[in-house]
This record gives C-alpha cells, sequence and structure tokens, in this order.
C-alpha cells in the first residue's frame, strides 16, 4: 500500500544559524527508514512522467521500487545505468523542473522526494566497502576529453566501459571542472566529487591536470600529433560576465567565478590557506542563479552582511527554489527589482558602495520573462565593501582561436548538432562550451550523448 | 612531476631555476607566463617564462622572494618536484616588422624583459636595452642583456653601479639624442612602467607594456586579473600580458596589484619564521 502522505519526508539539515557559520554539508540526507517510507510514497505510474523529465531518462519508478524493497544496491544499479554522477546529481540537479516537476503525487500535494532517494541511494552506495573493479578490454582506440567538468566525466564514464584509452586534460590542478571550483563544499562536498572521479581512474580513465589545451597543446596537435582519433570539447563556460559600470574593477569587486575559486578551489575559507579572500563586512552580491546564492552563502560564511540585489522580482529568480530558502534562511537580505549603476570608492581604491537603480517590471521580453525597467531618478546606495558579481559567464574563447574549423555561435558557443559532433570531423563537444551555462545534469546528458556518437563514428570508421 | 634541474641565485633576492616541464617547454614564446604550486596546500603563483630549453623540456624562472610562496619555492632544491607547473600561459610578444626597439627593465621585470630583448636581437632586431636597480648588490641577467643589444645603459637608483638615476631618464636622453625607436617595450614596477609610457606617449613612441597583476586559473576564468585598457576592461592573462602602454589605467592597476599587501606580509612573515624553525 502506498504511503498517501500528502508531504515529502522532511530531510534533516544543519540549522540555519548554525550552517552559516561553517562550511559543512547543508543537508544531512536521508535514514533508511525515511528513504524507505518517502519511497513508498510512488504511485510507480506506468507511463512513468518523471522519467521523461530527466535529461538522462533514468528509469526512476524502477530505482524507487527497490529502495522501498530495501534493495538499495539493485537501486544503485538502475541508476547508474542512465547516470554517471548520481550522488552529485541528486544534490544539485534542479529537481523541481525536471523529475519532480513531472510527479503525478505533485498535482495534489508535493511530489515524490525523487532527488533526495537518488542522493540516499548514492550515498548508501559509497558507504559499502568497495568492490574490486574490472577493467573493460581495451578496444584499441585512444580518445581526448577536454575538460574533467559534468560533461567529460560522463563522457569519459561512458566510453572507458566500452574499452576505449580515454585521457581527460585538465586546465586547473584538480579534476571536477564546475563541481570543484565553483558549487561550494556545504553544498556538494568535494570527496564525493574527487571518489566519483577516483572510480573514472580505477576503470582506466587518465587525468592530466595542469593542461590548457589551446596553450600548452592544441585539439589539432592531440588529434595529429598524438593519435587521439576523436576528441570531446567540454571546456564549459567559465568566462564571467561583467556589467561594464563604473567602479567595477576597483579593489574588492569579484566575480563569482574568482571568489568561488578562492574559497572552493584554493581552500581560502580555511585558517592558514596561502590564498587570500576579503569577503569584508558587507557584501553585495548582483544576480539571481544558483551561482549567486553559492557565492552569497559563502561570503555570510566568512563573516560577512550580505544582500543579494536582483533586478526581477522572487518568482522570476532563476536559482533553484531549495537554494533560495537556504539562503533566505541564513539571514541573507535580498533587494528585488534593484539594479546597480554604479560602484562606488574609497580615497584609496577600495569598495565603498554600491549605487543602484529601482526597477519595475513591465511586458515579458524575449525570455518569456517579465522585462525589468528603471524608475527615473529612483537611485539608492548600499553600503558595501565588497561587491560580487554574478551576472553568467560564456564559454571560454581559447578552444575557438586555437582549433581550425572549429565553428561557433557568435556569443561564442561551440556549433554542435543533437549527437554533439561540430563542425570538424571527429570532434564532438557537450555541456555549458555548447549551450552557454546549463546545469550539471544537462551536461551530463550532453557528453553521455556525444560518448554513443562517437563510439558510432569510431567503430564505423 | 615538475622537477628543479637547477637552482641559482641571481642577488640575495632574486632566483633562478629551471624546471622539467616539457610540455610548456615545447611551445613557449617570450612575454608568456605560467602558474605554479609549490605543494599541494599552496596558492597558484604566476611567473613570466624567462628562457626555454626545447630539447631538455625545462623552462627557466627568475623570482623575487615577496611573499609567503616566493619564500617557499626559493627554500626548494635541485632534485626537489613543485606540486603543478601549468603554461605557457597568454600571448606571446609580438615582433613583427619590428626593426629597432628599446627594451625597458626595472629590477625583476629584467627576468621577463631579457627573453623579450634576446628574441628580437634573434630576429635581428636592433635592440637597446635600457635596465635599472635600486643598487649595485641587485643587478641580474647583465652578461645576457649585453649579448643580446646593440646599446645597454645601466641605471641605478644610488649610483652604485652604472649611471646613477631612472630609466626614464637614460631613455630620455637617447630619444633626445636622435633614436628613433619603432617601439620600446616595459617591463618592470608599474610606477616605472607608468612614467616610461608617459615619456614615450610624449615623443609618440608606440609603447608596450607587461603587467603582472593577482590571478588565479590564468585561463580566463576568475577575472581577478582585469585591468583597464582604454576603456575597455581586459584579463591580463588571456588578453595580455602585453598591452598598449598609452591605454592602460596603471593607477587602478596599482590599487588593484596592493590588494592583498598585508596578507602577502604577514605569510612571507610566517614562512620566513617557519624556516627560522627548521634551522
Amino acid at each position: 500500500m502506498a504511503n498517501m502522505s500528502l508531504k515529502k519526508n522532511e530531510m534533516p539539515v544543519q540549522a540555519p544559524d548554525v550552517r552559516n557559520k561553517n562550511f559543512a554539508e547543508v543537508a544531512l540526507g536521508y535514514t533508511e527508514e525515511q528513504a524507505i517510507d518517502e519511497a513508498k510514497r510512488c504511485l510507480n505510474c506506468k507511463n512513468k512522467p518523471c522519467t521523461t523529465g530527466c535529461p538522462v531518462q533514468i528509469d526512476i519508478p524502477a530505482f524507487i521500487a527497490q529502495v522501498a524493497e530495501g534493495n538499495f544496491a539493485e537501486a544503485y544499479k538502475i541508476i547508474t545505468q542512465s547516470s554517471s554522477l548520481p550522488a552529485v546529481c541528486g544534490r544539485v540537479c534542479p529537481q523541481e523542473n525536471q523529475c519532480e516537476g513531472k510527479c503525478v503525487r505533485g498535482i495534489k500535494g508535493e511530489p515524490v522526494a525523487i532527488g533526495r532517494l537518488e542522493r540516499f541511494v548514492a550515498d548508501w552506495h559509497n558507504a559499502q566497502p568497495e568492490a574490486p573493479v574490472e577493467k573493460p578490454a581495451p578496444n584499441g582506440h585512444k580518445v581526448a576529453i577536454i575538460g574533467s567538468g559534468p560533461s567529460g566525466l560522463a563522457c569519459a564514464g561512458d566510453l572507458i566501459k566500452k574499452g576505449y584509452d580515454v585521457t581527460i586534460f585538465e586546465a586547473l590542478h584538480v579534476a571536477g571542472g564546475v563541481l570543484s571550483y565553483g558549487i561550494p563544499e556545504f553544498r556538494l562536498p568535494k570527496a564525493i566529487v574527487q571518489k566519483e572521479i577516483e572510480g573514472l581512474k580505477a576503470l582506466g580513465v587518465k587525468v592530466e591536470t595542469n593542461t590548457v589545451v589551446g596553450r600548452t597543446v592544441s585539439v589539432d596537435e592531440l588529434m595529429k600529433e598524438e593519435g587521439f582519433e576523436s576528441v570531446f570539447i567540454g571546456s564549459g563556460a567559465g568566462l564571467p560576465r561583467f556589467m561594464n559600470i563604473p567602479g567595477e574593477n576597483l579593489s574588492g569587486v569579484y566575480s563569482a567565478n574568482e571568489f568561488l575559486t578562492r574559497i572552493n578551489l584554493m581552500k581560502a575559507y580555511k585558517e592558514g590557506s596561502s590564498t587570500p579572500i576579503k569577503a569584508g563586512t558587507s557584501a553585495v552580491i548582483v544576480g539571481g542563479g544558483n551561482v549567486a546564492m553559492d557565492a552569497a552563502r559563502c561570503a555570510k560564511r566568512l563573516g560577512a552582511d550580505v544582500t543579494i540585489v536582483y533586478r526581477r522580482t522572487e518568482k522570476e529568480l532563476p536559482a533553484r527554489a531549495e537554494e533560495v530558502e537556504h539562503a533566505m534562511e541564513e539571514g541573507i537580505v535580498f533587494k528585488f527589482l534593484t539594479n546597480p549603476t554604479e560602484i562606488t570608492a574609497t580615497e584609496d581604491g577600495w569598495v565603498k558602495g554600491v549605487i543602484c537603480q529601482q526597477m519595475e517590471l513591465s511586458e515579458p521580453d524575449a525570455s518569456g520573462r517579465a522585462k525589468p525597467v528603471p524608475i527615473d531618478g529612483a537611485f539608492f546606495e548600499i553600503k558595501a565593501d565588497c561587491v560580487i558579481m554574478s551576472i553568467g559567464t560564456s564559454p571560454n574563447p581559447l578552444i575557438k582561436a586555437t582549433t581550425d574549423g572549429l565553428d561557433t555561435q557568435k556569443w561564442g558557443g561551440i556549433i554542435a548538432d543533437e549527437d554533439g559532433l561540430t563542425s570538424k570531423e571527429g570532434v564532438y563537444a557537450g555541456g555549458d562550451a555548447v549551450t552557454g551555462a546549463a546545469t550539471v545534469i544537462l551536461a551530463m546528458g550532453a557528453g553521455k550523448k556525444a560518448a554513443a556518437a562517437m563510439d558510432e563514428y569510431l567503430q564505423n570508421k | 612531476m615538475f622537477e628543479i634541474l637547477e637552482k641559482k641565485s641571481l642577488n640575495p633576492t632574486v632566483t633562478l631555476m629551471k624546471i622539467y616541464a616539457p610540455r610548456v617547454a615545447k611551445k613557449a614564446e617570450p612575454g608568456q607566463f605560467i602558474i605554479l604550486r609549490t605543494d599541494s596546500e599552496g596558492e597558484r603563483i604566476p611567473l613570466t617564462v624567462a628562457d626555454y630549453d626545447r630539447e631538455k623540456g625545462s623552462i627557466t624562472i627568475i623570482f623575487q622572494i615577496v611573499g609567503g610562496t616566493t619564500e617557499k619555492l626559493n627554500h626548494m632544491n635541485e632534485g626537489d618536484c613543485l606540486q603543478d607547473f601549468v603554461g605557457p600561459l597568454g600571448r606571446p610578444t609580438e615582433t613583427e616588422g619590428l626593426k629597432k626597439v628599446a627594451v625597458v627593465g626595472g629590477g625583476v621585470g629584467c627576468a621577463i624583459a631579457y627573453p623579450v630583448a634576446k628574441k628580437l636581437h634573434e630576429l635581428g632586431v636592433e635592440v637597446h636595452s635600457i635596465v635599472g636597480f635600486r643598487n649595485k648588490d641587485l643587478v641580474i641577467l647583465e652578461d645576457e642583456f649585453r649579448a643580446a643589444s646593440s646599446k645597454f645603459v645601466l641605471m641605478s637608483d644610488d649610483g652604485s653601479v652604472g649611471e646613477k638615476g631612472l630609466v626614464t631618464d637614460a631613455l630620455k636622453k637617447l630619444i633626445e639624442s636622435g633614436e628613433k625607436y619603432d617601439r620600446v617595450i616595459t617591463i618592470g614596477p608599474l610606477i616605472m612602467m607608468k612614467f616610461v609610457c608617459r615619456l614615450t606617449k610624449e615623443y609618440e613612441i608606440p609603447t608596450v607594456a607587461s603587467m603582472n597583476p593577482i590571478m588565479i586559473d590564468g585561463t580566463g576564468m576568475c577575472g581577478g586579473c582585469r585591468l583597464t585598457v582604454g576603456g575597455e576592461t581586459k584579463f591580463a592573462c588571456v588578453d595580455g600580458p602585453e598591452f598598449d602602454g598609452h591605454l592602460i589605467d596603471f593607477d587602478e592597476a596599482m590599487a588593484r596589484g596592493a590588494m592583498y599587501k598585508p596578507f602577502e606580509r604577514h605569510a612571507h612573515e610566517e614562512a620566513c619564521n617557519l624556516f627560522k624553525e627548521v634551522k
């Protein structure tokens, strides 16, 4: 008999006024009992609407049915048939717009907590003693993956299982891409990311860090001189955008990328870290996406009073609902319909404040969201000694600039077809490098699609 | 691993190291830089490529001991390995079409100016090198500069070596004496480059300054190295590190460069104390 409770099982979390002072994970995960109870809320619909909402089509009712029976190992097997990074996706997927958004139980009451169950299954698996892995038999073909973020890891995972000789090239000194440098420890512990990468290495994937493709070596050299028969470009969208307003280059103004990289990759939040960071006493974060929430919550943990300014209203915030909720609980102030026009300076070139203009919403724009328009003369200043610009990122132009015959969109995204094939034979691309900044799961889906296409290409070559 | 093949002290605060990094050595050109970490807890610091040996697969770096990381680096020895070493980053120096160039270096910036002078010299460009140091003890690469230049002027703040005065004094004298340069390339402290650029602007000589701002990744990801050039924001790591010196907002660059000064000073002291204890 299904559990007909209208509400999800709550997931235990650290109390807001405790967690806003530490970097440990906020959400603590279900116990076995909670997971089984939640799994029993699933009606096991025949047409599986949840699965259609999943970018990698996990057989969701099937894995949940196993959880309900307490067969967690079986549940894990079902998830990993479709997903390479369940412990990651269970934590960072925007489930409310995907699987859970389609759940029948959500019509009257809350949907089944699919994300929390995925996370539970992955964490349960990771806590078991490791079974010895069997390396797939080599098929004699050599492929290169550029970038070790979600799309690259997913692509590498599928190709290594098919017997390819896979090398991932990573520009930074740590693999993981945005999972390592971008998403904070309290939302995605780095140990989980490293475990996923170690898993791939155990299967035979080689990871060459400190290699900037486009500078250290080019795509053409990889193919012509180093014997890689096919290349997947998963270099992400790492180039931060700025507003181009006066004062943006003052000391104390960060891109969210820089702020988060200092904290997550360089561990600047730890006592004695050799990388400095200055969140100041009052920080203003500009933007309303997940990255803005991450930056705000990090600044809060470093001791600053934090204000998020966003030019639309709460309803249009692009961040996941849960992230917004968590940020608000942690004491972060939101100023909606607010758009910075200038950053003011102290005499020695530090940030003193942010001059903002009050906005109002008018007709929807091309994106379908109500367009914010400035109200004449309605300016005010917010005092701040740190400003973090979190208004989006674009694909890095380095690979395009150094690869012959690789076509990109005007805004920098690599042009690729449904399967990830680019304008260059043997070269595939996926994730944010193609779509612009999107989600972990979409990037992972693109990596998997490209892996299938690369396999077909190399087998028929 | 990135082994230290050779270590040499150039003066009490400046050290030269040759690092085994074949992928980097294969591609490096003058004007480009690398980023290194000494150990797994270390920060990432950018250093300009001072020389390279494609056959031996080595990159030469020259650094001044200013903060915690350079102090730690200076305590490493031949045979030790660096944790990370990535590059070459940034754009190489543009040398096309040049016939006569004044290379103006100051202090440890001369370590970066030298490979540029050498490359130009090899290309058959007439090179005049003007280098400045605070005093006699701090002079580096004098013989190397002499070998790569048809004219060499050594300046010192206190007159203990070469002529007493600033590099701008020497440059002005050469220009006034009728030397016609198609470009001035200047590398050194921001304040020096600012005044070199101010001088060459008066004489309308195209001038390139090599910027060395604070950065983390060196690939365009963090934007920490941004500066204003001709009213536009540029990233030193991917758009530079060399820019039109007449368009750079040096005052802004100096303010940004001082952002972590107290932290750096503290880190340097900590590192020094640590090594004292070890001794």
